[in-house]
């Protein structure tokens, strides 16, 4: 088991997973900093993510969407807040309509990735800081790569709700 | 003052970025508390804490009923439970994708990588 820890604070909304991976920090960062590897991790198989923009310089914005068994494409975007490559990354993530643009509605959340050598220099640990904005923009990243269709339904709502606002 | 069309997201992204505000929801979890004994646990006025619990309950987090004298809190634990059902998700979602980490890692069969440029192996799993 490569996960060390998971904290949670449903009052805060957050989440803090801390895992160890057998390799080295450069190659860990790597799985963040070459947008063909994050793709082959960051979705399931059912559900996989492809990277349309990836540049991690801060005030850069990356872009990405996940396509779901139906062909359906949820969008999601990270702000490059911070990085310290091969140790840190801090971007604010939230969803993004099919233009890429920021869905305001639902907010945007936090995420802070640090990487560092295990005591005995012979692994990383790899902690994802993760803060949400809501709850419901919690359940929207759950509905991105599960395989209900529910989420094409969710979105037009968001978007319908967006237009009224 | 409060701004009248603050959005429902902000008023709990606002509720919740101050750490009195995330004491008193974590406090009133286990039950009603009155305003004044809330008041007592912090180093702020009484008036300083019923502000809080009105942000508080104008996010949706606590509710507040009069008894007597007394305004009483309540966290709304139905609000709290469903964060901590869809944590344990997101948590399970990280699960994964760490295990498809350690698989990735798994098929780099030699140490020597070149991080610097895409090996043919980067493209999708043989």
């Amino acid at each position: 088991m490569t996960v060390t820890s998971a904290e949670k604070d449903p009052v805060a909304l957050t989440l803090t997973i801390t895992s160890e991976l057998a390799t080295t920090v450069e190659r860990a960062w790597q799985l963040w900093a070459d947008p063909r590897q994050l793709e082959r991790w960051w979705g399931p198989p059912t559900y996989p993510a492809t990277f349309v923009d990836h540049d991690l310089s801060p005030g850069a914005r990356a872009l990405y969407f996940m396509t779901g068994p139906d062909g359906s494409k949820s969008y999601g975007y990270w702000d490059i807040v911070a990085v310290d490559p091969p140790r840190r990354l801090e971007v604010r993530d939230g969803f993004a309509d099919d233009s890429g643009e920021p869905n305001e509605a639902l907010g945007s959340g936090v995420m802070v990735i640090t990487l560092t050598e295990t005591a005995d220099g012979a692994g990383t640990v790899m902690a994802i800081e993760s803060r949400f904005p809501t709850a419901a923009a919690m359940e929207q990243l759950l509905e991105m790569g599960q395989e209900e269709g529910m989420i094409a339904a969710l979105s037009q709502v968001e978007a319908i709700l967006a237009d009224t606002a | 003052m409060v701004v009248d069309r603050e959005s429902e997201t902000d008023r709990l992204f606002h509720a919740l970025a101050d750490a009195t505000r995330r004491d008193i929801v974590r406090h009133a979890l286990g039950g009603e508390h009155s305003v004044s004994s809330l008041a007592r646990r912090y180093p702020v006025s009484f008036a300083a804490v019923q502000k809080h619990v009105a942000v508080l309950e104008g996010a949706g987090l606590v509710t507040k009923r009069r008894q007597g004298r007394e305004q009483l809190v309540t966290t709304d634990v139905h609000a709290i439970r469903r964060a901590a059902r869809i944590l344990d998700e997101l948590e399970q979602r990280w699960r994964d994708r760490i295990g498809r980490i350690e698989d990735l890692l798994a098929g780099d069969d030699h140490t020597d990588i070149d991080t610097d440029t895409d090996t043919d192996t980067a493209g999708g799993p043989r």
